[in-house]
């Protein structure tokens, strides 16, 4: 019986349950000095001094700033239709444009002995005007880079704009969402160290989701030659999407160029929470028309995205927000795009979901006001516009093409779970006894593209003298636990027991190459990888094995259920992964037995249905959620525990965005929740148990039949507990409700419903 | 510099501590007991709990000198060599940690938990619980391993 498809507890688990994680931070690194940044109060401002003295001071304390940074600056990420002109330095020298924006570097013996020094660190600043509001921002009227002369960083979608294209419906609703900023909180803050070798070679060890990408990143910036960094990426506490490389960690490599010291820094939480790039932050105008019976005829959706005040991915991300605009809904036509403007606010990049959240939320709070529009059930509406699930593969007007789906499958299977028509018949009696608190329902259907960009991963596959297997994969984990499923993967292939696959990531010189995990595409493309290699070590197994019983090797068979080569037919003689690697190293051929592969593949698009249940006191505005029941269908699943862990955390941060976290600046740019104290990170009492429904549509993309499930989580959750809290309001009036749904924007919204 | 001396994980030991030093850093920097993890510098997200004398703290929020004459228990002192402690074996079997970073934090609250009530309703794990923060599983699962450290006498 195939090991794929089981519940097997993780590989990883006793180091982490033991105390014994190696994180950057826990790792000794003998003499090395300790970097704390000194970083701008200031959102805009021009810096007319900087004073040392008093931190030089101290014993054995040193300060550098901008001018003494002979690199840089960063350029915006190549990615099509952003603005390069609008660089970043890695030490600001003459203008700050964000609160958090680094100042100067300390370089001391201690932490404490850093944060002092950095104290004593004064540093002269003349505001400039400030902009926060991506509005304001768009009418160029203050410039965070007046060289460049607009604020705007990035264009995203089609530039189409046909004033006809709701003439030919019955019914159009309109209205406006934030998908507000959100603070990506990693339990592990960031952590870097680097060390200068003998030989000029930097080791780098970075808390990271990407150890080879960044590897190329660093060469670059540093004008240094990739083979001479070493990235080492250990275990890592959560990245989330934004634990990608900065400023930070190009500073810690040339610092120990520079001092000819190992260095490390970790930053603090507060740090953290202005530094660390945020999520979101994407502001969103949607039209939606059709036909009074219910068919949707045409969509625009107008994106004004913040980037923050420097432009990295997230100035990116509208791209795929207009791409996945159309939900899981065939629509004729579609409008969709916009722009993206630097703000005097941290920048903005990839935060779980990154992107299509936006473009879920949109759609499906569009179809609940078309629904309501036209006085039909909006699950009827949703039914009779889904793409059929014979359909496909179906291109979308908005240019993506689906490869797999059952939306209305999704759907049912949620409403049977959630029980859907008894919460209506409890919403029904509690609105008739018209007490304060008020039962919502909402759903959301929703659809996610995974390997968004049609990547390539590494895996390899060597098998070692004792007869294990060691897999190799340049896809990272940071929590999602590869060491589990890619060795399931492995063993399954090889017909080797679990505990005798090892997988090895996060270390280039250890790893010939990789990506990384973001975009939700790890097992579809690295866990292909080592499948394919495994099969590839199989192949040449069976020509040593050949050798061996002097066969032919297309006469040798692997017994998986065993692990033992055999002639075909014939019980012996055979020879066991042990046995043929203790003769091959006998042999000086064990060498044979490791085969590479790189993967690519192309977009898979999971989906679902997601249904909240809400209360609401409609006099104090609070909002409690009941229940939370999500169908998601990512594909054949290889670990359906794991699997369900994702689930669950995506759905945890999707509630956290619809009721919870909203990372606020005031109008001059200062941060106002930037501590675990300000910012509404829920604990597990905000939070209920969730209703996780497996349902398995595979792709026909890859031979495990598996799309992505690390983001999907985030999809679905958000609009339809929006959707809840709104559907409890509806009798009030309210139409409009801002994100998070707590009780002060709640409360205000059945103000305004009764002024 | 101030003289303190205490037991950890059952050990004694003696150091020569800042008064302002705290007992997180204590226990990672001077003694290297590493498992302790640092997520916050606002006593919000639990993941440096430790045990004082039995009572669960956040060790970023207890001075070392505070420490002296007690007892702590880490992360590290918790399994009997081998064997994972009841609660660590709940949290594996009901994959109650993805990325880890918060574990040991969540480890010594419930060990804390179960020793004052060894009987907790979800509603009052939950509240137990509050103090400490977790990004990666959305609670569900860490609640189920409470539940099943209950039932086994943890």
């Amino acid at each position: 019986m195939s090991i794929l498809g089981n519940r097997v507890l993780r590989k990883e688990d006793p180091r982490f349950l033991r105390g014994e994680g190696r994180y950057v931070e826990n790792l000794p690194l003998e003499g090395a000095l300790t970097v704390t940044f000194v970083r701008s109060l200031f959102a805009h401002a021009r810096i007319a001094g900087i004073d040392t003295a008093a931190a030089e001071a101290l014993p054995n304390v040193q300060v550098l700033t901008g001018a003494d940074v002979d690199i840089g600056p960063l350029t915006p990420p190549p990615l099509p239709g952003l603005e390069q002109g609008m660089t970043r330095p890695l030490v600001a020298t003459d203008v700050v444009r964000y609160v958090g924006e680094i100042v100067a570097i300390v370089i001391a013996e201690d932490r404490a002995a850093g944060v002092d020094a950095a104290e004593l660190v004064l540093v002269d600043y003349d505001p400039l005007p400030t902009v926060v509001s991506p509005q304001e921002a768009a009418k160029d009227e203050v410039l965070l880079f007046p060289a460049v002369g607009t604020n705007v960083a990035g264009h995203s979608g089609s530039p189409e704009h046909d004033e006809h294209l709701f003439d030919d419906c019955d019914a159009v609703v309109t209205d406006r969402l934030v998908s507000q900023r959100m603070a990506p909180c990693p339990l592990e803050p960031r952590s870097a160290a680097a060390e200068l070798g003998p030989d000029g070679r930097i080791t780098a060890w970075l808390s990271t989701q990407t150890p080879h990408q960044d590897r190329l990143g660093l060469a670059g910036a540093l004008g240094m030659d990739p083979s001479q960094i070493r990235v080492i990426a250990p275990d890592v506490g959560g990245g989330f999407g934004a634990k990608q490389l900065s400023v930070e960690e190009v500073l810690l490599l040339w610092l120990t160029r520079r001092l000819g010291r190992p260095v490390r820094w970790t930053e603090t939480r507060s740090e953290s929470m202005v530094a660390l790039h945020h999520g979101r932050a994407a502001h969103l105008e949607f039209t939606l028309g059709g036909t009074k019976d219910g068919k949707v005829l045409a969509y625009r959706l107008g994106i004004l995205q913040d980037s923050g005040a420097y432009p990295v991915l997230g100035s990116f991300l509208p791209n795929l927000t207009a791409l996945m605009s159309s939900g899981v809904y065939a629509i004729p036509r579609i409008e969709a795009g916009g722009r993206s403007v630097v703000t005097n606010t941290t920048p903005i990049t990839s935060f779980r979901g990154a992107g299509r959240p936006e473009a879920c939320q949109a759609i499906e709070r569009a179809i609940e006001m078309f629904a309501a529009e036209i006085g039909m059930d909006p699950i009827e509406v949703r039914r009779r516009n889904f793409i059929p699930k014979d359909a496909f593969p179906h291109t979308t007007a908005s240019g993506a093409t689906y490869d797999s789906g059952d939306y209305e499958g999704a759907l049912d299977l949620a409403l049977h779970s959630a029980g859907y028509e008894e919460l209506r018949a409890a919403q029904r009696s509690r609105r008739e006894q018209g007490g304060a608190k008020q039962l919502g329902i909402g759903l959301a259907s929703y659809i996610e593209i995974t390997n968004p960009v049609a990547e390539t991963e590494f895996g390899e596959i060597e098998i070692t003298a004792e007869g294990g297997a060691i897999v190799r994969t340049g896809s990272f984990s940071h929590g999602q636990g590869h060491e589990t499923t890619f060795a399931m993967i492995a063993a399954e292939r090889l017909g080797l027991p679990i505990e005798q696959v090892t997988v090895v990531k996060g270390d280039t010189d250890d790893v010939a190459r990789g990506t990384g995990t973001y975009g939700s595409k790890s097992t579809q493309l690295g866990g292909m990888a080592a499948g394919l290699a495994a099969d590839d070590v199989v192949e040449r197994a069976k020509t040593l094995v050949a050798d061996y019983f002097e066969a032919s090797p297309a006469d040798i068979a692997l017994d998986r259920a065993l692990g033992r080569f055999r002639v075909v037919d014939a019980p012996e003689p055979s020879l066991s992964w042990t046995e043929l690697a203790s003769r091959a190293a006998a042999d000086q051929r064990l060498g044979e037995l490791k085969a590479a592969h790189d993967f690519q593949g192309i977009p898979t698009f999971p989906f679902g249905a997601h249904i909240a249940v809400v209360e609401v006191d409609v006099e104090t505005g609070q909002v409690e959620l009941l229940r939370l029941i999500a169908v998601d269908d990512a594909g054949t699943l290889i670990n359906p525990l794991l699997a369900q862990g994702q689930v669950h955390g995506g759905v945890a941060t999707g509630v956290a965005q619809a009721l919870y976290e909203n990372f606020v600046y005031d109008d001059d740019g200062n941060p106002l929740t930037s501590t675990f104290v300000g910012y509404a990170f829920p604990s597990s009492a905000d939070l209920p148990l969730w209703e996780a429904v497996e349902m398995e549509t595979p792709t026909p993309l890859n031979a495990l039949g598996a799309k992505g499930i690390g983001e999907s989580g985030t999809m679905g959750s958000t609009p339809a507990v929006h959707n809840a809290v709104l559907d409890a309001l509806a009798p009030y009036g309210v139409r409009h409700l801002d994100m998070p749904a707590n009780g002060e924007n709640v409360w205000r919204a059945l103000q305004e419903a009764k002024a | 510099m101030t003289r303190i001396a205490l037991t950890v994980n059952g050990a004694s030991c003696e150091a020569d501590v800042e008064p302002r030093q705290l007992l997180a850093y204590f226990l990672r920097d001077t003694l290297g007991l590493t498992g302790t993890n640092v997520g916050c510098d606002t006593t919000s997200c639990g993941a440096c709990t430790v045990l004082l004398d039995g009572e669960s703290v956040k060790s970023c929020t207890v001075f070392a000198v505070q420490a002296d004459d007690c007892a702590v228990t880490t992360v590290e002192g918790i399994a009997d060599g081998d064997e994972l402690h009841p609660v660590q074996q709940a949290f594996h079997e009901q994959h109650a940690l993805q990325c880890g970073y918060c574990t040991p934090g969540f480890l010594m609250a419930t060990i804390s938990l179960l020793k004052e009530n060894p009987d907790p309703s979800e509603d009052e794990i939950r509240h137990a619980l509050e103090g400490n923060l977790c990004r990666c599983t959305g609670y569900h699962n860490i609640v189920l391993a409470v539940q099943a450290a209950a039932r086994a006498g943890a």
